[in-house]
């Protein structure tokens, strides 16, 4: 074959995990005694998707689970087995057994071959079973493995592909795809050149050809139209068997759909483009062995297609540099522009104002092209839970609220693994076995809540449990024993923060699925390392409340601009709690560090000047401003000469072309063109202790 | 001048960027000079070495600024209107690097740069690549990635550096 298939492996990739997304999905949400006809197709068509592809690609090792998949649904959904909880669990394995081997080709990773095996091995023996019910003339149909009758018997195609009228801008050899055909057998070409609609337009680049083709193969339709899959839409080509050679009229179409009239050859399997019929007609192509125009009318409900493009993560982050240029460079305008009077200039002033309108409304909308529904995270907990809950023998019930809220892409990346550590937290220490559950009176089945909103500049994720909630006695008891400072008479707020603690292990509770050594100090050093905050509410035996806030975008940070000297440096708002200028009476010295005495606290005091070297600042606290700040959960006084405004700043990395400053979280740039560099206090905290 | 160049380009004939330090004069490939201007106030970074003056903005890109005239130890270090800065495009980053003056665009053919002589041990002259000679002028042509990455002016992570060395050499 003439056109190289790697540069396509990407796109198999991509979708071949959303099908398996997709089959997970169905099967976890499917009720095994009145399955859904729709359902069982959709599940069908994504292992059908996935085995077509895998073929096409040369992936032989991913073809044999799915085809042994296949085989089994095609089965199920054909009524001729019935649909069971244990074959559900199987499935669902085997959708793993597939994903792994997509990593395995998609990144390297290493394939248990084993795993595969036992999966194959379990679909066989669900195979072999026939526990066949429904109607008795389909029960005396054999099982037939799915898209192999048409390899037994020629079959002639008529083929007519119209290419769309850019088809020669878009440069596609057309000499591989029929060398493939006529591989696959007797392959008859013709083209026929349309007449244009009108010579007064004529264009020379327009396409008006279209091909004809007579195949006569043992090939089945499916990998007919595979050969064409990444040359034509499948609405430009239609397939019709020409009167088919002896036996079965039309083998795919053997018995299948009681729905379906009877088959009358030749027939069209796929439909020609129908203008009026658009949404239908896009699902009708997914739907490959159906092709009885009945199977189409049941489909109005189907959801239709998201029209989306794919673009890479970097044009993306370069419109977002660009469009801070921009906010920037207005900023900078309006800066100018208040020396002007606003009687004499008053169209100057209109226009700056519509400027900054403007300005504010494109940077939304760009921010937005980053922006991911939280349903990418929350898609995998249905599963999570699904396993979980068995595994512990708890009955969970999993609500998702919220799943459409927006947040950054890149925020997405790293909630996942904070999420899912809290999500089995509460799954495993939170909610209570069935017994446990009615003898206090609550319903035997547990209910797990996550929860995504908006709220201001936040996104706010919360994971509800109505379980036991946490045991302050044993929190209090665990934190005595390691020596932490506690007291019977601390708030609950501040007993729950106790768990935050590093090292705060809860080994008394350890099992082997919250037990994997990710503590909630990990938790809330993920979260922190987002801009965001952990807190805890809970009730015994009501349940208990996580919630993590978080802020809207990695790209734009709200700080608090600092003067220091006649340098200038922005503070992340979120890590100040305070700011304030000490009286004398407060400040001390210990040992050539000074202290600040904070509401009966002795802070430290971090003089920013000398920790960076910078001349000309204030270094008598008395005269200056000092802020209290978070420093990783320590509270710190950082000393700085004054504070100037607050501002949202592009965050910039000065590693693109210098390395990474201590101390510092990347730089950005001001209204007046200059770049002031972004504090990480928890990083300059650690610089002063080494010094 | 750049009917010359246009004719002898053809023949191996490479150009160079001279500009002076002190009382020498260097030639750097034009190749890696993305533009030259004038010197801004930049932004200082603590605990930097001193010859990094800092960071400016460049149109949006945060470029760290090197002092050639205080890595090389000549004194009268002056910022004035007339303090000329060379954006650079090496090791996959931008640079900006101060020095006294750029003086010319020259073009040399291979046979007119004679390899660099030894001075011993005790002079850091890695990155000299020969010594040109144009308009009776003596030019020490530089390799300004290995100048740029090298460990003292940390610029760059190490390791990183060294392995972007081995590929540009």
């Amino acid at each position: 074959m003439g056109i190289d298939l790697s540069q396509f492996f990407q796109v198999f990739f991509d979708e071949s995990a959303e099908h398996l997304a997709e089959m997970e999905s169905i099967f976890l949400a499917i009720d095994t005694d009145k399955p859904d006809e729709e359902e069982l197709n959709a599940v069908f068509r994504a292992a059908h998707s996935i085995k077509g592809g895998a073929g096409t690609f040369g992936f032989p090792d991913m073809t044999q689970v799915t085809h042994t998949l296949e085989t089994l649904l095609d089965r199920v959904r054909h009524r001729e087995l019935a649909l069971t909880p244990a074959m559900v669990e199987v499935f669902l394995e085997a959708g793993d057994a597939i994903s792994m081997q997509l990593a395995g080709h998609r990144d390297g990773a290493a394939v248990d071959q084993s795993k595969i095996d036992a999966v194959c091995e379990k679909l066989r023996v669900i195979a072999a079973t026939d526990t066949v019910e429904a109607a008795p003339v389909e029960a005396a149909v054999p099982p037939a493995p799915s898209p192999a009758p048409a390899e037994e018997t020629e079959t002639t195609y008529h083929i007519i592909f119209t290419p769309p009228p850019d088809f020669f801008n878009r440069m596609v050899p057309m000499e591989p795809l029929f060398a493939e055909l006529a591989g696959m057998g007797d392959l008859t070409l013709s083209a026929r050149i349309a007449a244009p609609d009108s010579f007064d337009d004529y264009d020379y680049e327009r396409c008006l050809t279209v091909w004809e083709m007579q195949l006569t193969t043992r090939q089945s339709l499916d990998e007919i139209r595979d050969v064409f899959m990444f040359v034509a839409d499948e609405d430009e080509i239609s397939f019709e068997v020409a009167v088919p050679p002896q036996p079965a009229p039309d083998p795919l179409q053997s018995a299948r759909d009681e729905s379906a009239p009877p088959p009358s050859p030749p027939q069209i399997m796929t439909d020609q483009p129908l203008a009026s019929d658009g949404i239908q007609h896009r699902r009708r192509l997914n739907d490959r062995d159906e092709a009885s125009p009945g199977a189409m009318v049941g489909r109005k409900s189907d959801v239709p297609e998201a029209s989306s493009i794919r673009v890479g993560v970097s044009k993306v982050d370069q419109l977002i540099n660009q469009m801070g240029e921009l906010v920037i460079t207005q900023a900078m305008l309006a800066q100018t522009a208040q020396q002007f009077d606003p009687v004499i200039h008053e169209n100057l002033h209109r226009g700056m104002e519509l400027l900054q309108r403007n300005t504010r409304d494109l940077q939304e909308s760009v921010m937005s092209i980053r922006m991911m529904p939280i349903s990418f995270i929350f898609s995998r907990f249905p599963r999570l839970v699904h396993d979980l809950a068995t595994k512990l023998g708890k009955q969970v019930e999993l609500k998702l609220v919220g799943e459409t809220t927006e947040l950054d892409k890149g925020l997405i990346e790293k909630l996942a693994d904070p999420l899912t550590h809290l999500v089995r937290n509460s799954l495993d220490h939170g909610v209570e076995l069935p017994h446990e559950r009615m003898q206090a009176g609550k319903s035997p089945s547990g209910t797990i809540t996550l929860r995504a909103c908006q709220s201001g500049g936040r996104i706010v994720i919360e994971v509800i449990d109505d379980g036991a909630g946490l045991n302050r006695a044993k929190i209090l008891k665990k934190a005595h024993d390691k020596g932490m400072p506690v007291s019977d008479d601390m708030s609950d707020e501040e007993v729950w923060q106790l768990i935050f603690a590093p090292g705060f292990s809860t080994a008394e509770q350890v099992t082997d699925i919250s037990g994997r050594g990710v503590g909630m100090d990990v938790v809330m050093k993920n979260v922190q390392a987002m801009g965001g905050r952990v807190s805890i509410f809970s009730e015994s035996g009501k349940g208990s409340r996580v919630v993590v806030s978080l802020p809207l975008t990695l790209a734009i940070l709200d700080g608090l601009s600092v003067k220091v000297g006649s340098e200038i440096f922005i503070v992340p708002l979120n890590s100040i709690i305070e700011s304030l200028q000490p009286l004398p009476d407060d400040i001390n010295e210990v040992g050539g560090n000074t202290t600040i005495r904070v509401r009966g606290a002795y802070l430290p005091l971090l003089r920013l000047h000398s920790v960076y070297s910078i001349k000309g600042a204030v270094d008598r606290p008395e005269e200056a401003v000092v802020m209290i700040v978070d420093a990783e959960g320590e509270q710190v006084a950082l000393l700085v000469d004054e504070l100037l405004s607050q501002h949202q700043v592009v965050i910039k990395s000065l590693e693109t072309n210098y390395r990474k400053v201590d101390g510092t979280a990347g730089a950005t740039i001001m209204g007046d063109g200059h770049v002031a560099l972004i504090l990480d206090v928890g990083g300059l905290v650690h610089l002063w202790r080494k010094r | 001048m750049e009917e010359m160049t246009s004719t002898t380009a053809e023949h191996g004939a490479r150009e160079y960027l001279t500009f002076t330090l002190g009382k020498e004069e260097y030639g750097m490939d034009i190749l890696k000079v993305q533009e030259i201007r004038g010197y801004d106030s930049v932004t200082h970074i603590a605990n930097a070495p001193e010859f990094l003056k800092g960071v400016i903005n460049l149109r949006g890109v945060i470029v760290p600024i090197v002092d050639m005239r205080i890595k090389f130890k000549l004194g009268n270090v002056v910022y004035d209107e007339f303090t000329v800065v060379i954006i650079i495009n090496v090791l996959g980053r931008v640079i900006g690097m101060v020095v006294d003056g750029v003086s010319d665009v020259v073009s040399l053919q291979p046979e007119q740069i004679k390899p660099p002589p030894e001075f011993g041990t005790g002079i850091d002259t890695e990155y000299i690549t020969g010594i040109g000679t144009s308009n009776e002028q003596m030019l020490i042509l530089t390799d300004i990635e290995k100048l740029m990455g090298g460990a003292d002016m940390q610029l760059v992570e190490h390791g990183i550096a060294d392995n972007r060395i081995d590929l540009a050499a």
